[in-house]
């Protein structure tokens, strides 16, 4: 055995015992901890397949922030969450049916796997030996530059989704404005009063 | 080489540009009060990109290394879809503004809605398919819950979010299987790797991505969101959701078809031919113990669907004509039909109970009778444009071997008759009842209900000549 050869075992058995970790766990919050194990893990297998950016990017976004959101999450969130797994328990015989019954058949499809004829010509290739974000770029801005705008596109419509159904102009509360504050003059908004003992105003 | 491909996709780059420069203009300027001014702009403009794309173009085009594609068949979809949406929205206008919906991003939304449409249909490659597909969907699941507050408003974007990103699921599953077996994503490839036949598993992703597609089509068994998302989505919104979503996804299912399962016809038309059927039956049945009208259009639409989809299982290049013919009278009837829904009003609020309809031809007889006009005509009686699109659509069927499919399209046809006579039996015969509808003045929708009505008759002669471009369109697709 090589050593890339137990890197990917190691790695492959981590990322697969952290995601059935991340679903039976009982407590969420390890739950998440386990997701960013096996999220560690499969940026190893990117390594072992020379896509460092990728693998660094999984750890950067996936792990740094996404998971961690993720975390902050399901500590804020008030969710019984025994209430529920009791509520999944009832559909559980049925759903484990389905789960049986779809793994079967998925079996059955990858039994009779065969590619098609001259796959190899239609395959992508490697473009060079040149660095991972350069080939990436290259690809992005060259190959793939349509459908890399229209995801820009998609993003744009989330970003508009997202202010469309929360932001609410309200105009029954007070607002701070700064430059109002700022620009208020003591001798208009304050008057000194002399009082006389044992008189009022 | 880029120039050239910009230059083909140039009616999209227009419409984002349009969309983006508008959302920048309209917040920093005077945000919703631009909004009606955005609605007849952005209708305009697609009026002028639909003449555009209808004028000019030629032959076939790639672009991008064969993920965009500008045939006759994408060029009449877009155009379609273009005018469909332009007249959606400008009879939006004035339901939104009463019920206080009228935001700017609404006509931007469906912009680039309409964008994401377009790039469906002229989808080359399982990639740019997917990207144009969520494009669309992201913008309608916004808009579906455009009325906030509204409980039933929320809960069908809610409903079309989670059901959509399964139906997601599935087609992304599917297109990994495909992937899987032809080793490329582009649909010349996937029909060249299926010259020899089809293996199990390629067979498997193309089940998934049909299963995906009849979710988008709301085809049985996929419907189950679309009663819940028409009722719920404000009525404007489901006029939309009625009409040029359904081209794209038609148009699109065709197209995966056709260009890049082209050699394996006979493994998907079964598909296909299930799927229509069921849906045919289902929309006629489920839609007679509906009382909304709304939800009764829901059904109606799923059984629409169905009698596209038999046009594409014959998996013929008429089939493909029928079923765009189909479409096209089906998108023209969905207007003036929701026009007259939109007009539904009573004390200033929106009504959508069929029983509000009780002898409505007393007090509005032009409007009923327009009504009466369009209902016959989507039933599919004789004299009117819905019959002869049912009867391309089962010509197409019996012309490809598939009597039974016609013949089970006659019967449901039947059956869904019943639930469209009955609306008309309430207009001219129903009991008067005090609980009668105000008369709506807007002229706007008052004008598209009696052209659709007009055109259902008119049409007749000789179907406003659509019959040649569908025919160039599908022979574009299908070789």
């Amino acid at each position: 055995m090589t050593p890339a050869l137990i890197a990917f075992y190691a790695f492959a058995v981590t990322t697969i015992g952290g995601g059935l970790m991340t679903v039976v766990s009982r407590n969420p919050v390890h739950s998440v901890l386990w997701l960013i194990l096996a999220f560690l893990s499969s940026a190893g297998l990117f390594v072992l397949l020379g896509a460092e950016f990728v693998a660094m990017l999984l750890i950067i976004v996936y792990v740094g922030a996404v998971a961690v959101l993720f975390l902050f999450v399901v500590m804020m969130l008030d969710v019984d969450f025994a209430e529920l797994k009791a509520e999944m328990a009832r559909y559980m015989p049925l759903a484990l049916l389905i789960g049986v019954v779809l793994l079967m058949q998925l079996g059955l499809a990858f039994g009779v796997w065969g590619f098609s004829e001259g796959v190899d010509t239609r395959l992508a290739q490697p473009i060079s030996d040149a660095e991972n974000t350069k080939q990436l770029g290259m690809l992005l801005y060259d190959q793939y530059f349509l459908i890399f705008q229209l995801a820009g596109l998609i993003l744009l419509v989330a970003m508009i989704g997202a202010i469309v159904l929360t932001l609410r102009h309200r105009t029954d509360v007070k607002r701070q404005n700064v430059m109002v504050q700022m620009s208020r003059d003591p001798a208009k908004t304050m008057e000194l009063k002399d009082v006389k003992p044992g008189q009022g105003l | 080489m880029l120039s050239q491909d910009l230059n083909t996709i140039l009616p999209e780059i227009i419409l984002s540009l349009f969309a983006m420069g508008a959302l920048l203009g309209a917040v920093y300027t005077v945000k919703d009060k631009s909004a009606g001014l955005l609605v007849w702009l952005t209708s305009g403009l697609f009026v002028a990109l639909a003449f555009w794309i209808g004028t000019t173009g030629e032959g076939t085009t790639t672009a991008f290394s064969g993920m965009f594609v500008d045939d006759a068949f994408s060029r009449f979809t877009k155009v379609a879809i273009l005018l469909a949406a332009a007249a959606v929205l400008v009879m939006s206008q004035d339901y939104m503004q009463k019920r206080d919906l009228l935001r700017f991003e609404y006509p931007l939304l469906i912009a680039l809605a309409v964008v994401g449409m377009m790039m469906m249909v002229s989808a080359g490659d399982l990639m740019s398919l997917y990207m144009g597909l969520e494009l669309q969907s992201l913008a309608l699941y916004v808009v579906a819950s455009l009325r906030r507050d509204s409980v039933k408003s929320t809960e069908a974007g809610l409903k079309y979010f989670v059901l959509g990103a399964l139906s997601s699921g599935l087609l992304l599953y599917g297109a990994s299987l495909t992937y899987g077996f032809a080793g490329t994503t582009s649909f010349a490839g996937i029909i060249e790797a299926t010259e020899g036949g089809v293996s199990l598993g390629l067979l498997f992703g193309l089940v998934f991505l049909s299963a995906g597609f009849a979710f988008k089509v709301s085809a049985a068994p996929f419907h189950m969101w679309t009663p819940d998302v028409y009722e719920g989505s404000p009525t404007p919104v489901t006029a939309f959701f009625a009409t040029a979503p359904k081209i794209a996804a038609m148009a699109l299912f065709a197209r995966v078809m056709h260009d890049a399962f082209g050699n394996s016809i006979a493994d998907w038309q079964q598909i296909v031919a299930f799927l229509a059927v069921i849906s045919m039956f289902l929309g006629g049945i489920a839609a007679i113990g509906q009382t909304d009208i709304k939800r009764l259009m829901a059904f109606s639409s799923i059984s629409h669907m169905g009698f596209a989809l038999m046009g594409l299982a014959s998996g013929t290049a008429f089939g493909v004509q029928a079923m765009l013919v189909y479409l096209g009278i089906y998108v023209a009837m969905n207007v003036g039909t929701f026009a007259f829904i939109l007009s539904m009003e009573k004390d200033g609020r929106p009504v959508t109970d069929i029983g509000s309809l009780n002898m409505y031809s007393k007090r509005e007889p032009l409007k009923a009778l327009a009504m009466l006009i369009l209902l016959f005509s989507m039933a599919g009686v004789p004299p009117m444009l819905g019959f002869f699109g049912k009867f391309y659509v089962l010509q197409a069927a019996y012309d490809a071997g598939l009597a039974w499919l016609a013949v089970a399209g006659v019967i449901a046809s039947v059956i869904s008759a019943f639930y469209y006579l009955r609306i008309v039996f309430y207009m001219y015969f129903g009991s008067d009842k005090d609980d009668a509808l105000d008369a709506n003045k807007s002229p706007v929708l008052w004008g598209f209900l009696m052209a659709s009505a007009a055109i259902m008759v008119l049409g007749v002669v000789n179907l406003f000549g659509i019959e040649p471009l569908a025919e160039a369109a599908s022979l574009a697709l299908v070789n």
